[in-house]
């Protein structure tokens, strides 16, 4: 089974259109790049694409009502979502210093949350 | 107390001219109208910020702590909560800003100021979109301020009018929180965001994008809007008699643009850049109508990247230390910098010849394979594939500078 695929990359502000030939999951051929980091680009998004999860959760006792968080590396774009969702029933306690864990390998994708802004306590 | 410099505004280009004074041991006071320093950047949670400052991808807020953190190591003074009421010029080595804060009315001095007041966003009233004055109709920035500094959901069914960055990003976070985007809705022919936002925040989620369209008209129910109607325009920006369309929606973002937040300066009697929107300054970012007031970032213009504001942060705070050493900057004979063919904006507007200077500037339309050409310096640099959305730089050296005659004509041409 053949499927093409069309990649728009985003690699420099040209925005390439890429077209990624698959034949049973596998490349075998590609089309419309530009400069060879555009091929890798294209060939990555064709077969796995990775993107960066970034929300954010409540953050009890908090001078914020909530802290941002992302993935502490890309997971792929299909659990985006799933992820989020996931992170909808997480809250946390302030404290929270930018890099805290706060939540460990998530859906086991290997990636972490970590926080990316500092939650100060405050009295409640 | 008189201070080295008053800053107005902690965000990226304030926090930056900040601690480029401490660091020199000169001593500086922020100015900043939030309960907390950093601005913007504290709201925009994704990755993109610090790609040149400091060649890492960072999210706004872990970019802003690297600015804050060190105004704290420092010991940088500054008072939250402050609203400026007006900024007297009142000598060559004498500013005073009066303030009111939760200290109440006073006046604080500088030798010198630096307005890094940033942006406001465009309204609805300034694109003219009729209909009733109904809850739920929100800049993209507001919305950003609600979700990710508050947690408050804006809306459950929104559609964007406007495809800039902020609108683009707001889409995504939209609907990784649950809601549904119906669209993301362009008046132009192009989108106005970057590329990569067009890929990560609309395709990666299905959100369609109608281009050379606009919203008609609003409609609302029990005070909330509840409707928008949807038409294709012309060349003209004219509505197409038939090609409405109508969705269901409970909340408006609007994405049409950012404008420098020049109000002060131009009590101040400092002339606008028609182009810009911001004000009239030269290579030490000084406004020529003021000695001793300089301005950085988004009040100067509007910038793609926070590495950018940062950059004329530093950039000021330099020349506010050259002025306060020499009590003002050398007197010289000025060269005008003109857009020209192509070109929508030129930052800044005069080069005195005395020093290696950047350019920033935008071309007005899309252009490929084109060439940016100064022909007074010689200079030409290829322009593969360029975009009113996509800011240039480049730097001039004073050689270059020196050359040129009372005019400096930047423009795009094509092959």
């Amino acid at each position: 089974m053949t499927e093409e695929l069309v990649i728009t990359c985003i690699i420099c502000p040209m925005g390439c259109r890429i077209r990624v030939l698959k034949k049973n999951g596998e490349v075998i051929a590609v089309k419309g790049y530009s400069c060879p980091r555009g091929r890798e680009y294209a060939v990555q998004e064709a077969t796995k694409p990775l993107r960066v999860l970034m929300t954010v959760i409540p953050c009890i006792n908090g001078d914020l009502p909530v802290v941002s968080v992302k993935t502490n590396k890309p997971i792929p774009r299909d659990k985006l979502l799933e992820a989020s969702k996931y992170l909808a029933s997480v809250s946390v306690k302030a404290p929270v210093e930018i890099g805290d864990v706060i939540v460990e390998n998530i859906l086991g994708l290997g990636a972490d949350i970590v926080a990316t802004r500092p939650c100060r306590r405050v009295k409640n | 107390m008189i201070y080295d410099s008053v800053i107005i505004g902690g965000g990226p280009a304030g926090l930056a001219a900040a601690v480029k004074l401490a660091e020199k041991g000169y001593e500086p006071v922020i100015i900043e109208s939030r309960d907390r320093l950093g601005g913007i950047p504290l709201q925009c949670i994704h990755p993109g910020f610090g790609l040149h400052l400091f060649r890492e991808d960072l999210t706004g807020p872990e970019y802003i702590y690297r600015f804050i953190d060190r105004v704290e190591e420092l010991g940088v003074k500054y008072v939250l909560e402050a609203y400026v009421e007006e900024i007297v010029n009142y000598s060559m080595i004498s500013k005073k800003v009066r303030i009111t804060s939760p200290r109440g009315v006073e006046v604080v001095e500088g030798k010198t100021l630096i307005y890094a007041a940033g942006a406001r966003e465009r309204t609805r009233y300034e694109i003219g979109l009729p209909g009733p004055n109904a809850a739920g109709i929100y800049t993209a920035g507001e919305a950003q301020t609600m979700m990710d500094m508050y947690g408050v959901m804006p809306g459950k069914r929104v559609l964007i009018l406007g495809s800039g960055d902020v609108g683009l990003i707001m889409a995504r976070r939209f609907v990784l929180e649950g809601a549904e985007v119906v669209g993301v809705v362009e008046i132009l022919s192009y989108p106005s965001g970057l590329v990569r936002n067009i890929v990560q925040c609309l395709e990666d989620y299905g959100i369609p994008l109608y281009l050379q369209h606009t919203v008609k008209e609003i409609r609302a129910r029990n005070g909330r809007v509840s409707e928008a109607v949807i038409t294709r325009v012309d060349e003209n920006f004219k509505p197409i008699p038939g090609s409405e369309f109508t969705v269901d929606i409970d909340a408006l973002i609007l994405a049409v643009g950012l404008r420098p937040r020049v109000k002060l300066l131009k009590e101040l009697g400092v002339r606008i850049d028609p182009n810009s929107h911001g004000p009239v300054v030269n290579d030490w970012l000084e406004t020529m109508d003021a000695p001793g007031v300089f301005v950085a970032g988004n009040a100067l213009m509007i910038n793609d990247y926070a590495d950018y504001a940062s950059m004329q942060g530093y950039w000021a705070a330099e020349s506010a230390i050259e002025y306060i050493e020499n009590k003002g900057l050398p007197s010289t004979r000025w060269r005008r910098v003109v857009p020209g063919e192509n070109t929508r904006l030129v930052v800044p507007q005069y080069l005195s010849g005395l020093r290696d200077a950047w350019l920033y500037l935008r071309v007005s339309t899309p252009l490929e394979n084109a060439r940016l050409v100064i022909p007074g310096l010689g200079r030409e640099i290829p322009l593969i594939h360029a975009l009113p959305s996509l800011q240039l730089r480049l730097m001039l050296r004073r050689e270059e500078i020196l050359r040129a005659g009372e005019e400096v004509v930047v423009e795009a041409v094509k092959d």
